[in-house]
């Protein structure tokens, strides 16, 4: 048996080694971005003997040289229309599997469930099949539009919604709350935390999305983050250009963890209710 | 009177009108496109517009095609190599952090979750230059503990392509797991614990006795959701070898490979017989999986 204090120092050694593989590649990327090329190589992380030629260039190159700016714009666009939407969608949705009774119900969710585990990836040459038909090619509809739905998001909501009291539900009717308002007014509040979770999940799947953007949108000006640094790392005139690349790939990742940061409690709690209690 | 007939007609069709849009779109972009991809898979076609039915032929192609094989195989090697690193590690950090003996167990927590945050693609960014082979930080590190200069060319190398992948993922989800862990690990009852103690259990009897079956259900549902989405890889090697599959294919996967039929080849009927034999593949290693692991026989 070990004694307490080298438990202690061995628990904690771990934490440490670990949570420095975690921390250390932010703190080169943040490194990276700030220095010029030829201290690139020069220095793993800064030059600590020449703090003074610490620059942000890379980043003015970055919003300068390359469409950089709008596709930022682009990415906080189509991530938070598809929040909005994906949202709203799946709490109305899963308020009226929770708590109301009605025909069909029992089919739909079998067919929901059933769908849940296909990887998504089979529905992409048929919905680009399906996108050209309505002619949506290169434009927004064909990614915020099949984004609004989530299979996964109805049963996150009706899981948090059943623990919604009937009682108060139906205080709620005789004072003449209509079935909307009961929605808004009562069951949104009581499932805050799971609101909060899913907003920040949702939010980190379009704004990390590439595949179907991809597939949909031709046009440079159109891109999302995610596609523009992707075409930027291999073309030849960037590849040098490695403050430029690193610059870009943090300014990606801070909107995300502004987002965490703000909604933090609310995830973790909800991100492991589902796994643990179902 | 007529107000009341009102109310009760919003009342019986609330749950019909809140359901609708759902419908709508599941209908039209997701049960429609499922069918008509399994349809597609039947056919050969050259662009979206010429198509010929050709039976299984699509299928019987994969069966001999060598690209197939070699991203099947791809795949499954790192599926192997993710799921047997990921959840022992993420496991095994999960217990240091739930210790009673922790000083900042939030700001651990937050150091381990933060890499999940940022997406695929750009983790493959960044790894494309801490993994480069004179700059890059691990080849750095690694000179400096042996004391030798170390040029490993990890991106360049067949042999190390889907490693260097690995790195990248398990950088991305160890943490993310570890918070799933951490949960059930908080979950287990302490008394048992206690009883294993007064029954003279040491610490690894009460691992396999207490904790593990403790645990069980979360572990099992990692395992199987792991899997699953490991499958799927595709942003990460497609990005970190600069949209192709890497030297000799050596990182191509099932996705890309569906990806670049469909979409740069354009035999879209192909394509989605490659999504479906991944619907297979998946289909019956999960149900493996499951059986394995006998959640379904305790219902």
């Amino acid at each position: 048996m070990l004694g307490k204090p080298m438990r202690f120092l061995l628990i904690h050694t771990g934490l440490l080694f670990a949570a420095g593989i975690s921390l250390v590649p932010f703190f080169w990327l943040i490194s990276a971005s700030l220095k010029t090329n030829d201290d690139f190589f020069e220095y793993a992380f800064l030059p600590w003997d020449g703090l003074h030629r610490l620059t942000f260039d890379n980043f003015a190159r970055l919003f300068g040289r390359t469409p950089f700016g709008t596709w930022l714009i682009n990415s906080l666009f189509l991530a938070s229309m598809h929040t909005v939407l994906v949202v709203t969608l799946s709490s109305l949705g899963g308020f009226a599997l929770a708590k109301y009774q009605f025909r069909g119900k029992r089919a739909l969710m079998l067919l929901m469930l059933c769908t849940m585990l296909l990887p998504s990836q089979v529905l992409l040459t048929s919905s680009w099949e399906l996108v050209l038909f309505l002619g949506w090619a290169n434009t927004y509809w064909a990614i915020i539009v099949p984004g609004a739905v989530s299979v996964f998001g109805m049963f996150l909501f009706r899981q948090a919604m059943l623990g919604v009291p009937d009682e108060l539900l139906h205080a709620g009717r005789v004072d003449g709350c209509s079935e909307l308002r009961l929605w808004w007014e009562i069951a949104l509040p009581v499932v805050r935390p799971m609101i909060g979770a899913y907003t920040l999940m949702s939010f980190l799947a379009a704004w990390n999305a590439f595949l179907w953007p991809q597939i949909v949108l031709q046009d440079e000006r159109k891109y999302n983050l995610p596609i523009g640094l992707a075409n930027m790392i291999s073309l030849p005139e960037y590849q040098t250009q490695y403050g430029v690349l690193m610059a870009g790939t943090l300014v990606s990742i801070l909107p995300v963890a502004v987002l965490f940061f703000v909604l933090q409690k609310d995830f973790i709690a909800g991100l492991t209710t589902g796994a643990v209690k179902g | 009177m007529n107000r009341a007939r009102l109310w009760s007609f919003q009342y019986r069709y609330a749950p019909y009108l809140f359901v609708t849009p759902f419908i709508v779109l599941f209908l039209v972009f997701l049960l429609y496109p499922l069918g008509r991809s399994f349809m597609l898979s039947f056919y050969q076609t050259i662009g979206p517009r010429h198509q010929k039915f050709i039976g299984l032929g699509n299928y019987w192609f994969l069966l001999q095609d060598r690209l197939f094989w070699a991203a099947l195989g791809n795949t499954a090697m790192y599926v192997i190599g993710f799921v047997g690193l990921q959840i022992p590690a993420a496991l095994g950090l999960a217990m240091l952090l739930n210790s009673k003996l922790v000083l900042g167990r939030s700001f651990f927590r937050f150091a381990f979750f933060s890499t999940h945050l940022v997406g695929s693609v750009f983790v493959a960014v960044l790894f494309s230059q801490l993994l480069s082979p004179r700059h890059g930080l691990l080849n750095m590190a690694l000179s400096w503990l042996l004391q030798t200069p170390i040029e490993i060319n990890w991106l360049g190398e067949p042999r190390l392509a889907m490693v260097s992948v690995l790195f990248a993922s398990l950088w991305l989800s160890i943490g993310f797991g570890m918070i799933y862990f951490l949960a059930a690990l908080q979950a287990v009852d302490r008394d048992l614990y206690e009883a294993a103690m007064v029954d003279g259990a040491g610490k690894w009897s009460q691992f396999w006795n207490v904790t593990l079956p403790g645990i069980r259900p979360v572990l099992v549902f990692m395992v199987v959701v792991g899997t699953i989405g490991a499958f799927q890889l595709f942003e990460l090697p497609f990005v970190l070898f600069q949209q192709s599959a890497g030297p000799n294919n050596s990182a191509l996967t099932i996705v890309m490979y569906l990806f670049m039929t469909g979409f740069q080849v354009r035999d879209l009927g192909l394509a989605s017989a490659i999504g479906w034999s991944l619907v297979l593949v998946i289909f019956l290693i999960a149900l493996v999986q499951v059986r394995i692991s006998g959640v379904t026989r305790e219902g």
